[in-house]
Formats: C-alpha cells, structure tokens, sequence
C-alpha cells in the first residue's frame, strides 16, 4: 500500500510545515507585543519627562511675567508720583503766574497814577487826575477831596464826584480832630469801615474811607469816600496800595501845584512892578 | 498775524495812559488815542483801525453813539468793538450789547481780563 504511506508521509510533512509556520508567527507576534510594550513605556516615559519640562517652563515663565508685571507696578506708581508732583507744579505755576498777572496789574495801576500826578503843575490839573484815579483805578462812585486850611484848622471840599448820588459832599467841612475826617487828619492815619460797604452805616459824618493826604508826618488834606461803584463790592488789595500812593503822590503834586500858582502869582506881581519902575524911570 | 491797531477812546488821560499800557502787551500793535467819539470817527477815516475800545461817558459824543454810528457805516461796521467804562448795571451792558458793542467790561479794569477779552474777540492777536 504505497498510496496510503506516500498521503501519510504528504500530511505529515504538512502539518510539520504549519507548526513551523505557527511558531514562527506565535514568535512573530510575542516580538511585536514585546516591541509594543517597549515602546508604550518610552512614549510614557518621554511623555512624563516632557510635560514635567514643559510645566517647569511654564512654572518659570509665570514667576518672570510676575516679576515683570511687579516691576511695571512699580514703574507705574513711580510715574503716578512723577505726575502727581508735576501737577502739583504746574498747579503752584498756575497760582504764581496769577499772582504775577495781578501783581503787574497793580504796578501798572500805581505806575500810572504816579506819572499822571506829576505830569502838570497846575493845581486844577492835579486835582482832576486825583480824581480820575479815585473813580477809574479805585472804582468809587461818591467821594471828597478836602485840604486844610493852615490860618482857619479847618478841612473844606476842593474837588469832588458824585454829589448827585451823595448830595452834600460838595461842601464838606470838618475841624482838626472832631469826627472821623477830622481825626484822620490828626493822626495822620488811614481809615476803613470794618463791616462789608453795603452792610456798614455811611453818611456825610462816616465815610467809608478816609485816606490822608500826607507829606512825610504833615498832613494837608484827605480823601474821603462814601460809595463805591455797583459793580464793585468791597475794596481790594490793590486799593490799600493806591491809597497809600496817593496818600504820599497826590500830596506832593497838591502841595507842589499849589506852590508853583503862588509862586506864579508873585512872579507876575514883582514883574508888574518892575515894568511900572520902569516906564515910570 | 501783522500787529493790530487798537483806537482808545477816553476823555480821561489816566485811563487812556493805562488801558494803552495794558494794550502794548500784543507784540507789535499800534495805539491810536482819541478823546470822544467825534474824534474817534475823525480817527476811523484816516487810519486803518482793527479795534475800538471806548468809554461811555465822555463830552461832545459819548461813546454809546460812537458804537451806533460805527454799525451803521458799510465801511466800520466789521470792527470789533470793547466798551470800557464805570456804569456797570446790567441795563447799561445790555444796552452796550444791543447797540452792537462786542464785549462790555465794567471798571476798574483788571488788565488780565482785558487781554483775554482781546484774545477772545481776535483769535491769534498774540502777546
């Protein structure tokens, strides 16, 4: 029976090939299981290295945004200080160059006043500028000029504005020492009502103020003033100033205008008579 | 800008010496000075005026007929016109304005406040 030993042989021989086969591919397989575990445990472990890199970083880059950010505070609170101080400054410029605007103001004023009382010699002149600058640079409405009369001791209105809203400044008259005007006269020093000027009692017996027309300790006459203009409701700082220039100005063109009429007058009186020496010669 | 000329108009030389010293702070200006409106028209025919500053109360013509008669003639009527004066009820602003006066501005006069009512009527007349 060789048919039977050669298929018996032919199936064995098969069956030997397809173990070997099997084997091979059971090899095979425990090979990639084995490569698959090796390389899960790489990836895991090149995960776990990775990250842990990365949130370093992170960690780190964090610590410099906060250091960062802290620096920029810092910065920031220093430049609010830098501006705060600045404003400060310019603030402090601001009020000063106010300060400067007034200050010019008043020195304009008071440069004015002086230069326009000594710009004339005659006595009319004088007064009117006196005048003037009581209304326009003071802002009175109603006030007197009284000047002493040496031989009498009495003060009598010689210039005067605003008799129509105060009837009865225009023939003012007081003695030396009596009353307001006249003590003012005597101490040789200024007066001002305490209270605001339309809250205080003013009447031809209590001006608002009264301001002496001096030169050095002599006196020669005052300025009194009894209403302000509508638009002015008190008097200012400049106005202080003022009337201590035309306490000292005023005077000295009074007195010097006064000087220069009489002096004119005998000038033409001596020159009268020396013409008459002469014809009659 | 070229320097403006500027026409004061005061009877009183104190005020008109002051409002010229305040006015001198525009670099290069010109003052022109008149002591009433009748002068102050004899001025506004003869020279070239950028602005009138005027009083009210003056003799001969006072300086409210002074601004009537300026809007009335084609030729002055563009001129900016400041009143500067010591009647300083708001009837009398009111009636400055209405006649065609630019700004109103009541003494004493604060020098600042001048300049800056110059600067607000000519934008650009510099200081």
């Amino acid at each position: 029976m060789p048919d039977k030993d050669d298929s018996s042989e032919q199936l064995l021989k098969k069956g030997e090939e397809f173990l070997k086969l099997y084997n091979m591919g059971r090899q095979f397989t425990e090979e990639l299981l084995k490569e698959n575990e090796r390389l899960r445990f790489q990836l895991a472990r090149a995960e776990g290295q990775g990250g842990a890199e990365h949130t370093g970083n992170l960690t780190k880059e964090i610590a410099r945004l906060r250091e960062r950010i802290q620096e920029l505070e810092a910065e920031g609170r220093q430049i609010m200080e830098k501006y705060q101080q600045v404003e400060a400054e310019n603030k402090d410029f601001a009020s000063r160059y106010v300060e400067v605007e007034e200050q010019n103001n008043n020195l304009a004023n008071l440069y004015v006043a002086s230069y326009q009382l000594h710009s004339t010699l005659d006595f009319q002149e004088v007064l009117q500028i006196v005048i003037e600058i009581v209304i326009n640079l003071v802002g009175s409405e109603a006030f007197a000029i009284l000047l002493l009369d040496e031989k009498t001791n009495e003060l009598r209105t010689l210039g005067h504005e605003g008799a129509d809203v105060f009837p009865g400044i225009e023939a003012l008259t007081a003695k030396v020492g009596e009353g307001i005007v006249g003590g003012v006269v005597k101490t040789g020093e200024s007066y001002f009502v305490n209270q605001a000027p339309d809250e205080a009692r003013v009447d031809l017996e209590h001006p608002l103020a009264v301001v002496p027309l001096k030169i050095k300790e002599h006196c020669i006459g005052v300025i009194a003033i009894f209403s302000l203009l509508k638009q002015k409701s008190s008097f200012s700082a400049v106005d202080y100033e003022l009337f201590n220039l035309l306490a000292g100005q005023a005077a000295t063109a009074i007195f010097a205008s006064k000087l220069y009429s009489q002096s004119e007058r005998k000038l033409s009186t001596i020159q009268s008579f020396l013409d008459l020496l002469t014809t009659s010669g | 800008m070229e320097g403006l000329t500027f026409l004061v108009v005061e009877d009183s030389p104190t005020m008109r010496q002051l409002i010229s010293f305040s006015l001198k702070r525009f670099k290069g200006c010109r003052i022109v000075e008149a002591v009433d409106g009748v002068d102050a028209l004899k001025k506004l025919s003869s020279e070239k005026i950028n602005m009138i500053l005027t009083d009210i109360n003056m003799p001969v013509m006072d300086g409210l007929k002074l601004v009537s008669l300026v809007r009335q003639n084609p030729d002055l009527k563009a001129i900016p016109i400041i009143i500067i004066t010591t009647e300083g009820a708001d009837e009398d602003r009111q009636r400055g304005l209405a006649l065609g006066a630019n700004a109103y501005i009541a003494k004493p006069i604060q020098s600042s406040h001048l300049i800056k009512t110059i600067n607000d009527l000519v934008p650009g007349a510099g200081q």
